[in-house]
């Protein structure tokens, strides 16, 4: 089953190659972006420039330290960058909102005082975008896209770690957000839930072809999830590649292009060491 | 990449499951006195009746009803006071008192922690005065609001103010800056700011320390009204119950002086372990917040 998954995935991969690429959803140029802490002023990307286009899975990958998480922060509208320009449709990005919602790594990010169902709902309410039978409705329906129909009212604190993480999913897939902005959605899971979540986000995507920017630390992760591959530099994040990597699935892992393009990346995001390890 | 050594290198093995549906029961329902041990409210009742037990065979023994009287003569008393004495009316006056003060101070905490959250300078201020008053005991302002207010209910309230104020914005800021950074940007995602977000976001996330804070702020205040009155409750008409306790004390009716303690704490406890117990149950525990 996985293998024709996988299948499908490649096939659909090489239409996409070829066909001419969606529009253009976001738009970042020249980005660049600082914060305080209480002992230094520390630049996390610099003059970071990339597109990121309709029903992309764009993946911003590199290791810690690379400004990722602050990357996506800032298109989140949690911060503003200090030079450069950050467009969504065509808007520049000025604050937070509903148009691009966010799915943290903690488990905390759901509102333990409500239930699974009231979660869902909570966002649709509170920015007045879907209101009462419709946004009930949407709401039971995300909850079924990600199998929790059964546990729409439970309290989040009921759930298991794969669980909170699928709500998460539904509370932001529910509003139809423009972009669907994910910091390291499964880094927190344990291997084998984590695996499942990204089969689970394939799935989805396969149905619904959302955009999704998703930030990870792991190679294998970005080639697995992401259709479009952003590289960063470590420490202040530069664009080091933007590589595309459509048509891999779990079935593909011992496939030689994964260990091709998972051996490029490799490679650029550990230049550095090599090149220290030749000179000394 | 170097190959790691495999010292002592063992064969392999697989297996087939074993039938394990002889293991016997897997779950069994626990029996009535399990049960019963397992729940609180029954463990609390019978820590009760032990410990009147030993307060009545204690007071037999010592047998001077002047200094200790009997659990069984206390509760007499109370119940002859309670029935048709002036315990009622007592209790009413305390209470009102009481809630005048308390909801008072909640709602300056409400202003003071409103200002504490919304800017630098109100943070400070919050700080600073929590950090001069806190500490202060509320009996201590008593000869000031006496001076200031006179004898009568305003110095009461005056001096109740001052025991919640306090305890209940320490707590409620706390809850606040104890917010997980995660929430704050999930509830600011949605397009929320100012008073929705303080409503809709901070106060049910910091429910718990909200709540402890006023649970304590309550028993602080409940303490400072009988503590007031016993200091000032000679001169008033219509006193509260530490006013009962003051007059008893003065006549020697030390069964009285009992039955006005055990007043005092029967209120403490209803609020305590029922009131507070409630709303606890219907929200902190059952969002998982506390245990």
């Amino acid at each position: 089953m996985l293998m024709t998954e996988a299948r499908t995935h490649q096939a659909e991969a090489f239409q996409r190659v070829d066909a001419t690429p969606l529009p253009v959803l976001l738009q970042v140029q020249g980005v660049t972006l600082q914060y305080k802490t209480p002992q230094h002023l520390v630049t996390a990307t610099y003059r970071v420039d990339f597109d990121v286009h309709e029903a992309d899975r764009f993946v911003i990958l590199g290791p810690s330290g690379c400004g990722k998480s602050t990357l996506l922060k800032a298109v989140g509208g949690f911060m503003n960058p200090v030079e450069g320009s950050m467009r969504i449709r065509g808007r520049e990005i000025s604050g937070p909102g509903p148009d691009r919602m966010m799915v943290f790594q903690e488990f905390e990010q759901l509102m333990p005082w409500k239930t699974v169902l009231q979660n869902v709902l909570f966002p649709m309410k509170v920015s007045g975008r879907f209101k009462g039978a419709d946004a009930r409705e949407r709401a039971l329906s995300a909850l079924a896209k990600v199998n929790l129909s059964k546990f729409a009212d439970v309290y989040p604190h009921m759930l298991s770690g794969g669980m909170k993480m699928r709500v998460a999913i539904a509370r932001a897939m529910a509003m139809e957000p423009d972009i669907l902005l994910m910091d390291e959605p499964f880094a927190a899971l344990d291997a084998l839930t984590r695996r499942k979540m990204q089969e689970e986000l394939l799935g989805l995507w396969d149905q619904l072809h959302f955009t999704v920017m998703f930030v990870t630390h792991s190679i294998e992760e970005a080639i697995l999830v992401g259709s479009r591959i952003l590289v960063l530099s470590p420490h202040p994040g530069r664009v080091r590649a933007e590589l595309n990597s459509t048509g891999f699935g779990h079935g593909s892992v011992d496939h030689p292009d994964f260990g091709r393009l998972s051996k490029r990346i490799h490679d650029f995001l550990f230049e550095d060491e090599l090149a220290v390890e030749v000179r000394s | 990449m170097a190959t790691h050594a495999a010292p002592g290198l063992r064969p392999e093995y697989e297996r087939q499951l074993t039938d394990a549906s002889d293991v016997g029961e897997v779950q069994r329902p626990l029996s009535l006195s399990e049960r019963l041990w397992g729940s609180t409210p029954f463990r609390r009742f019978v820590m009760l009746i032990v410990l009147a037990v030993v307060w009545e065979c204690y007071a037999r023994f010592l047998s001077n009803p002047l200094l200790f009287p009997t659990f069984s003569e206390t509760l007499a008393t109370f119940w002859r006071d309670l029935v048709d004495g002036p315990l009622i009316s007592r209790t009413f006056t305390s209470l009102q008192v009481l809630v005048l003060g308390y909801g008072a101070g909640l709602a300056l905490a409400a202003v003071f922690t409103t200002l504490a959250v919304s800017s630098r300078i109100g943070t400070d201020l919050l700080s600073t005065l929590t950090a001069m008053f806190n500490p202060l005991p509320a009996i201590a302002l008593l000869p000031l609001a006496l001076i200031w207010f006179g004898l009568g209910i305003p110095s009461l309230v005056f001096v109740i103010i001052h025991s919640v104020l306090w305890a209940v914005s320490l707590n409620t800021h706390s809850g606040f800056r104890s917010v997980p950074e995660t929430l704050r940007m999930s509830g600011r995602n949605y397009g929320l700011s100012g008073i929705r977000y303080v409503m809709l976001i901070l106060i049910p996330a910091a429910f718990p320390a909200i709540l402890a804070g006023l649970k304590i702020g309550w028993a602080f205040a409940w303490r400072t009204l009988i503590a007031a009155e016993l200091v000032f409750g000679v001169s008033s008409r219509s006193g509260g119950l530490g006013w009962y306790i003051f007059e008893a004390r003065a006549e020697l009716l030390t069964a009285q002086v009992f039955a006005g303690l055990l007043t005092v704490i029967l209120i403490g406890l209803f609020v305590e372990s029922v009131i507070f117990r409630a709303i606890e149950a219907r929200t902190v525990q059952r969002w998982g917040m506390q245990r």
